[in-house]
């Protein structure tokens, strides 16, 4: 298997792969999360309980979801960072933490201004907001981390350990409904069982699933990208593609007004 | 195929009572998403347009050094 994935590995490669992807995947998220969040405010009924409130729902579990998704894949990233010394999966951690950041932002904020009305407070310190805000905690750490160090190497490796370490937390966000007495309602998809949700609403909510899920994808690409000419800027296909840059007339007239400056 | 569930814009906006509530999230998700593209994307660009910068000064160096050398050989 690593015979065959190890030519993906190769920066030069890989920039080439994700500059193909991008566009297609930035495209797919835009039309699916348009497509999902609009079906779920306009075109579904509202709840029996909860009234319209719970439209938040199409953008607080998908962002929910893949707050962690997005942490699994950076630890799965880290791990092979720290096991195999492999350069790309150590910009990985890097591309994906600042995303996962964003997500759980997400996750927290539209949870508190759904609970406002529903429980009748923005916050409660019970499990599953606390785990999920230590979830954040983690990926400014990560992020944070990086960065703290003199030596980069040393700050890449610290930052991927905390990312491995910090797995643990997953599973306990994940049962925290289940593990403690939470004001959190339990799982309605994410689970072995039949959906505890009516199919016009799960349509929607699985579109807008799909959609972070993309934006995750799409943005991870666009930040490897940036990643990989950062660390290979000195390698010969980094300078030429730099000097096919310099050398349309479009992009170069930075360049030119440096000239003057300069030499 | 789904109905549309509300009668009126007005309705569509107040969201049964709960419209600052839905629209508080929804702003803010989508203003998050879009400040993260946008950062990365101009990040992405600023990087190769320093990257062309620095190539084309080297460039120049390297002509400048060239001319100097045959200048001093005639």
């Amino acid at each position: 298997m690593f015979k065959w994935l190890d030519p993906y590995a190769k920066p030069e490669t890989l920039y080439r792969i994700c500059g193909l992807w991008f566009p297609w995947l930035m495209t797919a998220a835009v039309a699916t999360l348009l497509l999902g969040n609009l079906w779920g405010l306009a075109f579904t009924p509202p709840d029996y309980q909860q009234g319209d409130s719970y439209r938040i729902i199409h953008i607080h579990v998908p962002s929910a979801i893949w707050s962690m998704g997005a942490y699994s894949s950076m630890a799965i990233a880290a791990f092979i960072a720290l096991v195999w010394q492999v350069k790309a999966a150590q910009w990985a951690v890097g591309a994906i933490a600042p995303i996962g950041a964003v997500f759980t932002v997400i996750a927290l904020f539209t949870g508190a201004a759904w609970g406002k009305p529903m429980w009748g407070t923005w916050w409660v310190w019970d499990a599953r907001l606390t785990s999920q805000l230590i979830l954040l905690f983690l990926y400014l750490g990560v992020i944070a981390l990086a960065g703290a160090f003199a030596d980069r190497q040393t700050g890449a490796k610290a930052s991927a350990l905390l990312a491995v370490v910090g797995v643990v937390n997953l599973p306990i966000i994940h049962f925290s409904v289940e593990w403690w007495n939470t004001l959190h309602q339990g799982a309605t998809i994410t689970k072995f069982a039949k959906p505890s949700i009516d199919a016009s609403m799960l349509w929607p909510l699985l579109i807008s699933i799909l959609a972070f899920g993309l934006i995750l994808a799409a943005l991870t690409c666009l930040r490897l990208k940036t990643a990989i000419l950062e660390n290979e800027q000195h390698r010969p296909w980094v300078r030429q593609l730099a000097v096919s840059l310099a050398a349309t007339p479009a992009k170069g007239s930075i360049a030119k007004s440096v000239t003057k400056e300069e030499v | 195929m789904p109905e549309l569930n509300f009668s009126s814009w007005s309705a569509f906006f107040s969201m049964g009572g709960y419209g600052l509530f839905v629209w508080l999230s929804y702003g803010v998700t989508f203003t998050l998403l879009g400040l993260l593209w946008w950062f990365s994307q101009t990040g992405h660009r600023q990087l190769l347009k320093e990257l062309a910068a620095k190539q084309a000064r080297e460039l120049r160096v390297q002509q400048q050094l060239q001319k100097q050398s045959a200048q001093e050989q005639s």
